[in-house]
């Protein structure tokens, strides 16, 4: 088959255009180095305001540790994969990656509800507000600055890295909240966390077709 | 399975297909060349970037026409190439090349035919809005869309500007980025051609219509 005159046309305006391009870093050094940012800003942060000992305390308790491990671990993995994503030739499987530390984060959160409901915790509406303006607060900056990173890669699938892309904003800023909120979740918390996460995931991917054409 | 392909250098070289594989291994020659010329692109080298395009179209067509019918190949294989350029600094040197390029033009392709499945979900037949009411009268709208089937023959008398920017903006959907691209006409002048050719279309079927009546 022949190359018709409008591809030939095409692959000759696309030459002509073609300058040079500054090659994207491996991903792992990209997210590397957002992950670096973010635990120097967050650092100085939980140095200056944190309650330090308090979130010690938690992490001597094995399904807290456990649970707190699991949030940042689903962060961690999240960012990872959703650089790995951006990129046209890496696998779609890479979605799967924080998927382990999602369900142990989720389990033991659960497990840490239901064993305060059984003991009876009273539930504090207003802390649990607080802790969703944390969660919101923390997460709207991180993920802006994630997406621009994520959104220089010009994705196929921009949605889907978005969307990874906030899973990870959220699992970072659910775990920097235990050092400004160390209790237990109740079912209220426990559905106030959820909808803030899922609404940084679903602004992430709405918001991702529109960053990317600009 | 054995295929023969054209090198840029117009003589055919045998590569050897994968069996449902996506990424076809020719000989590592060339793929090695195809990195080095996309590498040399990258750093602003247009003959460069010009030859490994020119090389790797027919590798993109076969691709592309594992999933589409022959005629909607072309478009295809236009919208990966335009997608290649889009994101060529994502391409890493340490990568295989024709791995990167088989994934691109896979994943266009599956896009296509999905964007082809919207269309067809918002799109109604003509057949089927042939008689809307009783009272031949109050059918002239349906008229109307019964006449769209010269729609194609309205476009194709447009002038060519307007041809143009409507067949890439509104048949091929393409974004007003990558039209600018394919046609070579800064986004300003497809706004405005597209919204002459709406406009010269409107009357044109309008006055038909009335010619009818």
């Amino acid at each position: 088959m022949t190359m018709s005159d409008t591809t030939d046309q095409l692959i000759a305006r696309l030459s002509a255009d073609a300058g040079p391009v500054h090659r994207l870093r491996h991903p792992l050094m990209r997210a590397a180095a957002w992950l670096g940012c973010v635990a120097i800003g967050s650092g100085g942060i939980i140095a200056a305001f944190a309650d330090t000992s308090a979130f010690i305390g938690r992490a001597h308790d094995v399904r807290q540790m456990v649970e707190l491990t699991a949030t940042l671990a689903t962060g961690l993995l999240a960012v990872v994969a959703a650089f790995e994503m951006s990129l046209p030739d890496r696998s779609r499987a890479w979605a799967l990656l924080p998927l382990p530390a999602l369900a142990t984060w989720l389990a033991t959160t659960g497990l840490g509800c239901l064993q305060g409901w059984i003991a009876g915790t009273p539930t504090d509406l207003a802390e649990s507000t607080e802790c969703f303006l944390i969660l919101l607060g923390t997460s709207i900056p991180l993920g802006l600055v994630l997406s621009w990173m994520l959104l220089h890669a010009k994705p196929l699938a921009p949605a889907s890295v978005a969307a990874m892309g906030g899973l990870g904003v959220a699992g970072i800023a659910a775990f920097l909240l235990q050092f400004f909120h160390p209790f237990d979740v109740t079912v209220i918390d426990l559905a106030i966390h959820a909808v803030a996460i899922g609404l940084v995931i679903a602004v992430s991917a709405l918001s991702s077709r529109k960053l990317a054409a600009a | 399975m054995l295929t023969l392909r054209g090198r840029p250098n117009g003589r055919p070289y045998l590569f050897v297909r994968v069996v449902s594989g996506m990424v076809t291994q020719g000989d590592n020659t060339n793929r090695e060349n195809w990195s080095r010329l996309m590498q040399a692109a990258q750093d602003g080298d247009r003959a460069a970037y010009e030859q490994l395009l020119r090389a790797a179209v027919p590798f993109i067509r076969t691709v592309v026409a594992r999933q589409h019918r022959r005629d909607r190949i072309e478009d295809v294989v236009q919208d990966v190439l335009l997608t290649v350029h889009r994101v060529r600094h994502t391409y890493d040197p340490a990568r295989p090349f024709d791995a990167w390029l088989a994934t691109i033009a896979r994943r266009r392709s599956i896009d296509a035919i999905r964007r082809r499945g919207r269309i067809a979900a918002v799109e109604t037949a003509d057949d089927v809005a042939y008689e809307t009411f009783a009272d031949p009268g109050a059918n002239k709208d349906t008229e109307l869309t019964v006449q769209a089937s010269g729609l194609g023959a309205a476009i194709a008398a447009l002038p060519e500007g307007q041809r143009e920017a409507i067949e890439l903006l509104k048949v091929r959907d393409l974004s007003l980025r990558e039209a600018s691209q394919v046609s070579g006409k800064s986004i300003a002048a497809l706004k405005v051609n597209v919204h002459r050719a709406i406009k010269t279309l409107r009357a044109r079927l309008k006055g038909s219509r009335g010619d009818d009546e």
